[in-house]
This record gives C-alpha cells, sequence and structure tokens, in this order.
C-alpha cells in the first residue's frame, strides 16, 4: 500500500518537475533542452508504469491461471 | 476490513483525480501515465480478494463435480476480458477511440478462440442425442 501510493506522488512529482523545469528552460531561451527534459521526464515515468503493468498482468496471469 | 479498505481506495483515487486535474494542461501525456498507474495501484489493492474468490468458487466446483476444464476456461475468459478492458480503457483515456475499438476485437477474438472447444463439445453432444 505504502509503496504504491508513493509511486502515484513520485509521478505527479516528476510531471510537476517536468512542467517547471519546461517553463523555465523555455523562458531561458533553451528550447532544445526544454524538449529533452521533458522527453526525460516521461521516459522516467514510462519505465515505472511498464514494471507497473507488468505486475498487474502477472498478477491477472497467477489469479486466473492464464498461462 | 473490507470497510476500511473502500475507505483506503476512494481516498487513493480521489488524491489521483486531483493530481491527474492538476497535471493534465502541464503534460498531458504524463496526465495519462499517473492515471494509468493509479488503475493499476486500484486493481492491485483488491487483486487478493479476487483471488480468495476464485478459489472458493474452484472448490465449489469440486465439490459440485463440474468439469474442472470448463471452469478454468470460464476464469481465462475472465481474465482476457479484464485485460483488454483495461487496455481499451487506457487508449480512449488517450483519444484513442480506434486503437481501443481494435484493442477490443483482439479481446473478443480471443475469447472465441477459448470457447471454440466447448462448441464443440456442446455439438457432439448434440450430435450424440440425435438418432
Amino acid at each position: 500500500m505504502g509503496a504504491n501510493i508513493d509511486l502515484i506522488l513520485k509521478i505527479a512529482g516528476v510531471g510537476i518537475l517536468t512542467a517547471v523545469l519546461h517553463a523555465v528552460l523555455e523562458h531561458a531561451g533553451k528550447k532544445e533542452q526544454a524538449h529533452l527534459a521533458t522527453l526525460a521526464g516521461v521516459a522516467i515515468v514510462l519505465i515505472w508504469v511498464v514494471q507497473l503493468l507488468g505486475n498487474l498482468f502477472d498478477q491477472v496471469k497467477s489469479v486466473f491461471r492464464l498461462f | 476490513m473490507a470497510a476500511l479498505e473502500i475507505v483506503q481506495i476512494v481516498g487513493l483515487a480521489l488524491v489521483a483525480a486531483v493530481l491527474v486535474v492538476v497535471l493534465r494542461p502541464l503534460r498531458p501525456e504524463l496526465a495519462l501515465l499517473l492515471s494509468v498507474a493509479a488503475g493499476v495501484v486500484l486493481f492491485l489493492l483488491v487483486v487478493d480478494k479476487v483471488a480468495a474468490v476464485v478459489g472458493v468458487m474452484r472448490e465449489l466446483a469440486g465439490r459440485a463435480g463440474v468439469n474442472a476444464l470448463y471452469l478454468g476456461l470460464i476464469l481465462k475468459i475472465v481474465g482476457i476480458a479484464y485485460i483488454a478492458e483495461f487496455g481499451a480503457q487506457v487508449c480512449r483515456d488517450a483519444g484513442e477511440g480506434a486503437l481501443a475499438a481494435k484493442v477490443e476485437l483482439a479481446g473478443k477474438v480471443l475469447v472465441l478462440v477459448l470457447a471454440v472447444p466447448v462448441l464443440v463439445a456442446v455439438l457432439d453432444t448434440l450430435l450424440a442425442l440425435l438418432p
């Protein structure tokens, strides 16, 4: 339970951080870095979510014996 | 115990919903991933209960003398339907209705493939009944 809610808060934190970073970098005239920061944030969160999804599919497979 | 669980689940969903709404105008792609993660976490919280219910169903079926093959088939179909529905809803959330329809179609086809042996068994029984 604790780890799971942690993950949701972590994802939201990364999202807000990337949004702020994007705004700041764009304001400083560094469009390239702004896009790279966004891409990095999306990649990090995507890795977490894919791991979580794999966990979910394993659970469903073991509950319904889908082998 | 179950009453406390529902409070936990509703609280988690509420927090996740607020975070998604905050994030959507800033970073829509991260908002989508956040809502997927929240959905998975909510399901993982109740999957243990589902497993317990499925165990009871298996035991009842064994006691009633139902062929274990058929119950396993039904459970497999339920699992496929759940996963397909999950994927389709994620696609629909992302605004990809066409992709969601394809995922649903794939789920239906896979369920049909699993159900073919049952259909054959029914037809065999019918043929045996005919003189």
